[in-house]
């Protein structure tokens, strides 16, 4: 399926990107972060298990389980530190 | 309810005006304004750039205010929250929140800021004397919003 996968705060500027269109082969939030850690470098390092990070799809945020829809948009960002 | 994330400074009174314009239902208003430090984690902050997800802030804000309006019978909410770059001093949020009676009114702005710095998605970054940083969420902040849970 194809989806658009966006990052934000420190996770875009390590990864050196914004925003990315991406084919994915898998069903799951978690399918699509070991995709994104397969890449190797600071993905491995930053998406490593024991790393906190937020998944939204479609603009809420969710589970690592949960089943990514078609042409989702798909967040990955730090925990948040406004107000 | 008014929902704003925008660069420029707002007013507080002037918010707080516009609510309790032309009604006179309402008995209390709560409002609480968050400032740029100049001090964080033991070192000097000379300015701090907060960046945001456009479109899922706006959805997360309006969240958090049907909830508040879900807990208590609240008559009006005014949340703004800035973006950009702000120097210390400088105001980077408002919750005002208009109700019968203040103790509705002041739970629910307690209860707004305290999901705001956990589910809003904005995050800030300093400029210090020793180079710039992302601030780290704090563990602090999770409690202070978990509290509403049990409750």
């Amino acid at each position: 399926m194809k989806l658009h996968v966006l990052y934000f705060a420190r996770l875009r500027e390590r990864f050196g990107v914004a925003e990315e269109a991406l084919e994915f082969g898998g069903a799951t939030a978690a399918e699509l972060v070991a995709q994104l850690q397969a890449r190797g470098g600071v993905w491995a390092e930053e998406l490593a298990a024991g790393r906190t990070f937020r998944v939204a799809v479609n603009q809420e945020v969710v589970a690592l389980d949960a089943a990514l829809p078609e042409h989702a948009e798909v967040a990955i960002f730090p925990p948040v530190t406004g107000g | 309810m008014k929902i704003l994330v925008q660069s420029e400074d707002f007013d507080l009174g002037a918010e707080v005006a516009a609510m309790s314009g032309g009604r006179t239902d309402i008995g209390a208003i709560a409002s609480f304004v968050g400032l740029a430090r100049d001090m964080n984690e033991g070192s000097g902050v000379q300015a701090m750039t907060l960046e945001h997800y456009p479109g899922m802030t706006e959805k997360a804000l309006a969240t958090l205010v049907e909830e508040a309006n879900a807990r208590w019978a609240l008559l009006d909410v005014t949340v703004i929250h800035r973006v950009g770059r702000l120097l210390p001093g400088d105001p980077i949020v408002l919750v005002a929140v208009a109700s019968s009676h203040r103790g509705e009114a002041f739970a629910a702005c307690e209860f707004i800021m305290d999901y705001l710095k956990t589910r809003a998605p904005f995050w800030k970054k300093e400029e210090t004397p020793d180079g710039t940083r992302w601030v780290d969420a704090r563990a602090s902040d999770d409690a202070a919003a978990a509290r509403w849970d049990q409750s």
